[in-house]
């Protein structure tokens, strides 16, 4: 008898819980429940693991430094004229705006004044070897294309550069302001030649009073995109 | 006899010689083959979600346009420059495509492309900054370049190199400076600095001859950094110095300077 009654309470027990686990659903209050876990669990037929597809990209080659040498001549107000040679590096920020850092080597030769003199020397010989450094803003002022016949284009560029720098030349480092004008043809998307005119001015006193001196330079450029 | 003469073993020299030599001519093969094993390399490849991409001849907005990619085909990304990107199409044609317009493609997973550029939250969290000012120093004209690196968003540390020529004398300062900055997230941000260093003096060789001289420094100053475009920043700043000399008085000089800088 007891185990009888046992059983009914039971199955009464059991009819109204589902009943309310019932009506919980349906009012959506068990959404947030977790599953009731199952005793024997059946092997699931469908397993739901999906490896999520990995793509590599391939770091795209960013070239906006370019770096190169010249070669060319500069004229040393009052010490004649002398072949120069120089490195460059230079940093693109915009299409149309660059920055340059430029170092350069020439020998100055003699003044007239040393010349017709004799033996006179207004500064020793290690005293005319002229190092200059500059650190210039640049901006393309004329983009262009140029042909060469019929199936060949290159691009070009018309830029102005302005900056400021130092000279060390007759024994003493001198501030030097350079401006100039440049024309850059690329050769292949990566390799560029220049062609560049400059005037470096310092002041110098060597002779007799202080003057502003304008030194013209144009050189010859070779420059890699990296 | 002739023979043996040119049998003879090089000097070290002439060894020592060869050896450079042939190192050289490895570095220079090296930086020329460089170019074209990069080539080599596997590019990224976009789809075009556009009704067309337009293609270029040249890295910049003057530059015709003189091929054009449908929707649905894909591109090449063969490199970049500022904000331009050579890109080459399913036939090999190649050309300049700007960021807008490729940022409008797809990549192979199908998500759309985003390029990574500089913004002015950069500005504030970037680690590493370098740049270059110009200004006076007591009278004197004063070139300088710095490096500097951010301990966090306000607080970094700068090495400085100065070249100073004044009409009476040049000379180098190197200095090591921490930099406060209290509102790093502004756009126009303001900076306190305190740092020390060393100053080398050189009279110059046209007045009366004077030793050379080293001499310790310490400063403090302010300025701002103000963010223009891109990883690129205009800084202007003051600085007061203590020149601390072996004479009975210390020297006080005071130096302003404007320039721009980089961030990265």
């Amino acid at each position: 008898m007891e185990s009888r009654f046992r059983v009914l309470f039971l199955i009464i027990a059991m009819i109204s819980l589902s009943g309310c686990a019932a009506t919980k659903n349906l009012f959506g209050f068990g959404n947030e429940e977790a599953p009731p876990p199952t005793a024997e669990g059946p092997g699931q037929v469908i397993d739901p693991e999906v490896e999520r597809r990995e793509i590599k990209e391939p770091k795209i080659d960013r070239e906006d430094f370019e770096i190169g040498a010249f070669v060319g001549i500069m004229s040393v107000e009052d010490f004649g004229t002398d072949v120069s040679y120089g490195v460059r590096l230079a940093y693109h920020l915009t299409e149309g705006f660059f920055v340059e850092g430029t170092a350069g080597y020439t020998e100055a030769g003699l003044t007239s004044f040393e010349e017709l003199s004799g033996d006179a020397r207004l500064i020793s010989d290690s005293e005319r070897e002229l190092y200059y450094y500059n650190l210039n803003v640049g901006y393309n002022i004329l983009p262009g294309e140029i042909f060469l016949g019929e199936g060949r284009a290159y691009n070009t560029n018309l830029y102005l550069i302005a900056g400021l720098g130092s000279t060390d030349f007759a024994g003493d480092d001198r501030f030097t302001v350079n401006v100039g004008a440049g024309y850059r043809l690329l050769l292949t998307d990566s390799i560029a030649l220049h062609l560049d005119f400059r005037d470096h001015m310092f002041d110098i006193d060597v002779i007799g009073e202080e003057k502003t001196v304008h030194n013209l330079e144009g050189h010859l450029g070779l420059t890699v995109f990296f | 006899m002739s023979a043996r003469n040119t049998t003879t073993t090089p000097s070290t020299l002439q060894q020592t010689k060869s050896v450079i030599a042939a190192c050289l001519c490895a570095v220079v093969l090296q930086i020329v083959l460089a170019a074209p094993l990069q080539a080599a390399d596997e590019y990224r490849t976009v789809t075009i979600a556009d009704p067309y991409i337009e293609m270029r001849t040249g890295p910049g907005r003057g530059y015709p346009i003189f091929y054009v990619v449908d929707r649905g085909d894909s591109i090449e990304i063969l490199m970049q420059r500022t904000d331009w990107y050579q890109v080459r199409a399913a036939n090999g044609k190649e050309g300049w495509v700007n960021r807008e317009q490729l940022e409008r493609t797809l990549q192979a997973d199908g998500q759309s492309v985003s390029f990574k550029v500089a913004t002015i939250e950069d500005f504030t969290n970037a680690k590493w900054e370098i740049g270059a000012l110009a200004g006076d120093f007591d009278g004197a004209n004063i070139v300088s370049i710095y490096g500097s690196y951010s301990l966090n968003p306000n607080v970094a540390v700068e090495l400085w190199g100065s070249q100073i020529l004044g009409n009476f004398s040049d000379g180098y300062m190197a200095s090591i400076n921490v930099v406060h900055e209290t509102w790093p997230e502004w756009r126009v941000s303001p900076f306190f600095t305190l740092g020390a260093g060393v100053i080398h003096t050189n009279p110059k060789s046209t007045i009366v001859e004077a030793p050379d001289r080293t001499d310790d420094i310490g400063h403090v100053g302010a300025g701002f950094r103000i963010y223009a475009t891109r990883r690129f920043l205009l800084r202007a700043e003051y600085k007061s110095y203590v020149v601390f000399t072996s004479r009975d008085d210390n020297e006080e000089i005071e130096e302003w300077k404007v320039g721009f800088a980089f961030f990265f």
